[in-house]
């Protein structure tokens, strides 16, 4: 095997020599004032480097780093798509960067617009009465949802309920979402076609029905499935006075397939990150806005973008922020993660709705293409039509050694990013594999081959795998040692 | 059709391999009668339409690169270098996610690992994590980590007024199923925030300099908290925090703030960084994510993402936070700012601000009919008294002058009608000041 060439680097403090700056500053053109002596640090001790280091520096840490860019990076539950260019380019027009947020709202016209339309837009492709693009991420909206459901509640007289129903197949944040909350968890198990049990469903809400906040349901699930009794589901929750959250991270598989407002959703939040193609920025900004049903528009964030008559010209409509009178409050400073709302609103206006479908379609043509091509060799333990991803087993009888996360790491030898791995909890060993529809076919193949390949080698050669990456930055890291010694920052 | 690559031909070959006939059969676990919609929004334009559209928009904004600015409030406007940007569009960087493969993530994790040593530094703290959204959400955050330090047997939280009123207000949104006790903030700050502290208090949670701008020695409400067992929590600037004595050195336990200003730009607002940073004695309660140093198979350095039994991921119901995607981009944007600017550098933007908000006072406090509220030393904020409504001589600025003004502090603090506050920057040539001066003066 091939040593490679990028190794890890020196921290940015060990190439740092005194007197050195990397931005030349103005000299000060008024005359100094005095300085408030007693309040003042003695020492700031940040690197010092030139420009040319500086970029080098950052040059060869992206060099370790693998991107959608890179190459394929089927990372489920992540939507790991392409970031078209166009998207930064908009997002970094100057008529956008330097706006202030307190800005006199007839000068920020054209943004208030932007927010509106994206508010629009999302409205309709989830079948929503109202929407607010407040939230910074996934988990974010999913407080700003459940806290709404909270705030519905209490405002009919029922500030008694206190109880959350989640999957055993919900991502980590739905549960501590509900916490957070001031909420309980109560787990539902799934049944063996990868749905929510029913039977156990039903006996929750018999159980805690005047206790019943409402339910957050991913839909498709986490194992990429379409539950075959969403309609059920949502009228049992209704039926003891709940409410239900669609955790909207897999919305890629239902963009013109199906709205979530129709199929009995009261709240959803969307991740512009995942499903309109903003970027992950290698751990966000995200953005996570919530659209919800006419009865909890009124309790949503405050302030949302709305239109006033009153103030309109005759050529255009005036934008404004508008406070819904039963908000739970504000979820963040400001009104949002704006320069991701370009983003979107580009990617939105670029698809259009013909192209919206074509992207749910193509992501769950190639999830389903590519689990044909190695279902035979990597079990599926909930194997029917899956929508954009899969989730698989990483063992084999035959090689009772290796692990998912050896396949994982043996993966990165070949050229690919990893899927997720030991999410979901219910299947052993996960391997949970979106493609999304921006990758081809010859990208899936060559995928699919290497899958295969490996578990070929994981009978023919396991030390192989165990002992991968050989062919990354680094050879695999001893995460427990990190957890043991905790060394946080560098010390001189 | 834009970014997706497959031809019809490929198409028919994939439903082949799967065994079906069209791709409708794929959608048949989707109830019928919700089943392809029609969406109601606008056709699809072209790379060179989308371009013109929100070029469009773009300019239909008067922005703060086309007039002099004065306002700040919590969102600045700070000179952002070049070098900033030409690291964040990298796609290696921009287009990865949260560092779950470490040995494919080393640049993302070494960045981050040198953002957290850097935030330690400016802050006097001893360890800081990998980002929250904003500020706001910071400190609501360390509301809870304050919490969690007692085990829930504190249900009380002092917010002193001159904290930003929307992180109160999101510290609120919160905790509001929580059941706590917020109190402190409602008057105008007497009798002192430091008076309600006792055995019940979680935490104490001030602003440094506060959002009058004001500077103040930290120590007394360090000692009114410990002594009552409590946490003080600082939110602090972390452009202020290149001249000024760190948090850390005032005894604080918490320090969480905005990051935006180094190097984010305003974005009409956000995305932003919330940054978080402790003592090591609470690393255990904090939320977000960290990265910690180790070595591989063959004994080279690296990071990885560590403490995370503390997260949602693993401790579900039970973890200190649900985060889960934080602001990582923005994170890095902090990290080469901080980086570039450097020891000095950090130093001189904090110096520029601080003298040049001085003259702008000073200007302004001989203007007869504005009086500046000057008891205690200030940053790059201070407090005018104007003769009249704010907004009146904000349009006023904006219509004859293309000026921006000042912060109106009636929007939150009743007793403060006709109070602007005023922000002056490194941004701020001298001529614009004297312009603004002018302009007052001709307001009235
Ligand atoms: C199913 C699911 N729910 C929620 C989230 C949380 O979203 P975010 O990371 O944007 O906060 C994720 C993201 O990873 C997810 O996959």
């Amino acid at each position: 095997m091939m040593k490679p060439q990028i190794s890890p680097k020196p921290l940015i403090f060990e190439i740092s020599r005194p007197g050195r700056c990397a931005v030349t500053l103005p000299e000060l053109d008024v005359p100094p004032a005095e300085l408030p002596q007693e309040l003042l640090r003695d020492d700031l001790p940040l690197p010092e480097v030139s420009e040319v280091d500086l970029i080098r520096h950052y040059t060869r840490l992206s060099q370790m780093n693998y991107g959608v860019d890179t190459g394929f990076y089927p990372l489920g539950s992540c939507t790991m798509k392409y970031n078209p260019k166009i998207n930064e380019e908009m997002a970094r027009l100057t008529g956008f960067v330097h706006l202030h947020p307190y800005q006199d709202e007839r000068t920020v016209q054209g943004a208030l617009a932007l927010i509106y339309f994206l508010q629009e837009f999302l409205k309709v492709i989830g079948g929503f009465a109202a929407v607010s693009l407040q939230p910074a991420a996934g988990a974010h909206g999913e407080l700003t949802g459940v806290l709404m459901m909270r705030a519905w509640q209490c405002d009919r007289g029922q500030s008694h309920r206190d109880v959350i129903l989640v999957p055993d197949s919900a991502h980590g944040t739905n549960p501590a979402t509900t916490t957070m909350s001031g909420l309980k968890v109560v787990e539902i198990p799934s049944d063996n076609r990868g749905n929510v049990d029913l039977k156990a469903l039903e006996a929750a809400c018999r159980e805690y029905s005047d206790r019943l906040v409402g339910m957050m349901l991913t839909n498709p699930n986490t194992l990429g499935l379409f539950d075959e009794h969403l309609e059920e589901i949502t009228a049992l929750i209704h039926e003891h006075g709940g409410l239900m959250y669609g955790d909207g991270a897999n919305m890629n598989a239902l963009l013109g397939i199906a709205r979530p407002g129709d199929l009995g959703f009261d709240v959803l939040h969307y991740n512009l990150h995942k499903t309109f193609s903003t970027p992950h920025g290698g751990g966000g900004p995200g953005s996570g806005p919530v659209g919800v049903s006419a009865a909890l528009a009124d309790f949503l964030p405050s302030p949302i973008v709305a239109v006033d008559p009153q103030r309109a010209t005759e050529d255009s409509p005036f934008f404004t922020f508008y406070y819904p009178p039963k908000s739970i409050g504000r979820v963040k400073a400001f009104y949002g993660h704006f320069g991701i709302m370009v983003r979107a609103y580009t990617y939105i206006r670029m698809m259009g709705p013909e192209g919206l479908r074509q992207v749910a379609e193509d992501a769950v043509l190639n999830a389903n293409y590519l689990k044909s091509r190695i279902q035979h060799v990597y079990h599926v333990p909930y194997n029917r039509t899956c929508m954009h991803e899969f989730v698989c087993e990483g063992r084999f009888p035959d090689a009772p050694n290796v692990r998912a996360l050896d396949i994982s790491k043996r993966l990165i030898d070949y050229g690919f990013h990893p899927p997720t791995n030991y999410f979901p909890l219910i299947v052993h060993e996960a391997l949970m594999i979106e493609p999304t529809e921006t990758e081809s076919k010859d990208t899936l193949d060559a995928f699919a081959d290497a899958l295969l390949r490996i578990a070929e080698e994981a009978r023919t050669n396991p030390q192989l795998l165990h002992e991968a990456p050989h062919n990354a930055p680094v050879r695999r890291l001893d995460e427990v040692r990190a957890a043991k010694e905790l060394i946080l920052r560098y010390q001189r | 059709m834009s970014f997706i690559p497959h031809s019809d031909e490929d198409r028919k070959a994939m439903l082949e391999a799967i065994g079906v006939r069209s791709v409708k059969e794929l959608f048949q676990d989707v109830p019928e009668r919700v089943r392809f919609p029609d969406l109601d929004l606008p056709p699809a334009l072209s790379e060179m339409e989308v371009r013109w559209e929100l070029e469009n928009l773009a300019s239909a904004n008067f922005t703060t690169a086309e007039g002099p600015c004065f306002l700040g409030a919590g969102a600045y406007r700070h000179y952002v270098p070049a070098v900033v940007d030409a690291v964040l569009r990298r796609g290696e960087f921009y287009t990865a996610y949260t560092p779950y493969q470490p040995e494919v993530s080393q640049g993302t994790l070494q960045a981050i690992f040198e953002y957290q040593t850097m935030i330690c530094e400016l802050t006097g703290m001893e360890v800081s994590n990998a980002s929250h959204y904003d500020g706001a959400t910071a400190t609501a955050e360390a509301v809870i980590t304050a919490i969690n330090v007692h085990r829930l047997k504190r249900r009380k939280i002092l917010l002193s007024p001159w904290v930003h009123p929307e992180y109160r207000a999101v510290v609120r949104t919160y905790t509001q199923g929580m059941g706590l006790n917020i109190l402190g903030d409602t008057g105008d700050g007497s009798p002192p925030v430091t008076d309600l502290v006792d055995e019940e208090t979680a935490c104490l949670i001030v602003q440094y300099p506060d959002f009058l701008g004001r500077i103040e020695d930290l120590s007394p409400y360090a000692e009114a908290a410990h002594r009552a067992g409590a946490l003080l929590v600082v939110v602090a600037d972390p452009i202020a925090l290149g001249m000024l004595k760190p948090p850390g050195a005032f005894g604080a336990d918490i320090v969480v703030g905005e990051g935006q200003s180094l190097g984010a730009g305003l974005n009409f607002g956000g995305p932003y960084l919330g940054f978080f940073a402790t003592r090591m004695e609470h690393v255990r309660r904090m939320a977000g994510r960290l990265v910690g140093q180790t070595v591989d198979a063959e004994g080279k350095r690296g990071f990885v993402l560590t403490l995370s039994t503390r997260e949602q991921h693993i401790r579900r119901e039970k973890a200190t936070s649900n985060i889960c995607t934080n602001q990582g981009l923005v994170a890095l944007a902090a990290a080469v700012y901080m980086a570039a600017l450097g020891r000095c550098g950090m130093r001189r933007v904090a110096e520029l601000c601080y003298h040049k908000a001085h003259y702008a006072a000073d200007r302004i406090d001989r203007l007869d009919e504005y009086t500046v509220l000057r008891e205690k030393p200030f940053f790059k904020e201070f407090v005018v008294r104007c003769p009249k409504p704010v907004k009146e001589i904000n349009d006023y600025l904006l219509d004859e002058w293309g000026i921006i003004g000042g912060y109106d502090l009636g929007r939150d603090y009743p007793h403060l009608q006709n109070h602007m506050l005023v922000c002056v920057t490194e941004m701020n040539p001298r001529e614009e000041i004297d312009m603004l001066v002018e302009a007052l003066q001709e307001a009235v």
